[in-house]
């Protein structure tokens, strides 16, 4: 169970964010998590939740986009859609599958308003 | 006002960030850095040990060993002897990331290693997150654990580069299938090289010291 660490570090680099972009509070933090990632969404927004319960940022609302597994074949050069993690290409039977989606741990946005000095 | 602003970034940049600084140290030293992962009790700390009594003369190994809590595993490994051993107990972390390790690293003496091994914290989940500078992942696997393990633990089996199944002994005691295992893996990896060992008889012991001598000679010609 290591998401409350991450939910940790999406919550510091947010609160980083803010203070470069002059944002008076924060409304939504928007994460990009693929099916590989090996961070599961519901702890993640569990965690989150536990780790900004009480404070400044108690309110903010995490939108958890999740990106399914995408691979190109290597082999004959087609997308290949990887279901149930099945790393076998559709069309040509290799298993020589470069992925380009679903390996995602990011933090797309952050949502919130600006200071008015 | 409510404004939106993009920052499409990973998550973990700082640990990748130092994970990049490690792998960068450790190529430049032709140091050959392998990350150890498993469930608890596959028999990482078997491996480690046989590796280093029958290596010891071969090749020059450091070792960290990862744990939650207590220092036994490191302690069991210096015995094994002739190296460098350090324990780093994470304190609760299921998992090493970067920057612990790169703790341990500057304290250690690098200049004749040749393998550096890091036995992660038994997990199959979260280690496989956290990028170490390793050159790659170590996945072990024993007889006594089920056979659809890589496909309950993508993420791990898919990132890393070698399968070890170990307690082969054992099979037979159990409805484990050693081909089932090995299929379910390469469906996940088909790149995944396979070894089959018992750390506790010796079986197939010597492929893995090859493949590890193998690793070094071909780092050190980089």
């Amino acid at each position: 169970m290591h998401e409350l660490q991450i939910a940790t570090e999406i919550i510091d680099i947010a609160r980083r964010e803010m203070i470069d972009h002059q944002l008076g509070s924060l409304e939504e933090i928007g994460v990009v998590l693929g099916a590989l990632s090996g961070v599961d969404p519901e702890a993640l927004a569990f965690s989150f939740e536990a780790a900004t319960k009480d404070t400044a940022l108690a309110e903010v609302r995490l939108n958890i986009e999740q990106v399914a597994v995408e691979a190109r074949c290597n082999a004959c050069n087609r997308e290949a859609e990887v279901e149930k993690f099945v790393f076998i290409c559709p069309h040509c039977g290799s298993r020589d599958l470069n992925i380009t989606r679903g390996q995602e741990l990011d933090i797309a946005y952050v949502r919130g308003e600006v200071e008015t000095s | 006002m409510s404004t939106n602003i993009p920052i499409e970034k990973k998550v973990l940049s700082e640990n990748d960030r130092l994970a990049a600084k490690i792998r960068t140290e450790l190529t430049d030293r032709r140091i050959v850095a392998l990350n150890l992962v498993s469930s608890p009790g596959s028999g990482k700390t078997s491996l480690l040990e046989r590796t280093l009594e029958t290596m010891r003369d071969r090749l020059q190994m450091a070792l960290i060993a990862g744990d939650v809590q207590t220092e036994n595993d490191a302690a069991r490994l210096t015995r094994a002897g002739g190296t460098i051993v350090r324990p780093l107990i994470t304190g609760g972390a299921c998992h090493l990331d970067a920057r612990m390790v790169s703790g341990v690293l500057d304290e250690l003496d690098l200049s004749r290693v040749d393998v550096l091994f890091i036995e992660n914290v038994g997990n199959l989940v979260c280690p496989s997150s956290y990028d170490l500078g390793e050159d790659m992942k170590v996945v072990l696997i024993s007889t006594t654990e089920g056979d659809d393990k890589p496909l309950k633990y993508p993420s791990m089996f898919r990132r890393s580069s070698v399968m070890v199944l170990n307690k082969i002994d054992l099979l037979g005691t159990s409805n484990f299938d050693p081909e089932r295992v090995k299929a379910n893996a390469l469906q996940i990896n088909g790149n995944l090289k396979i070894l089959e060992v018992s750390c506790t008889r010796g079986d197939g012991l010597d492929e893995w010291y090859e493949w590890l001598a193998g690793m070094v000679k071909a780092k050190k010609k980089r």
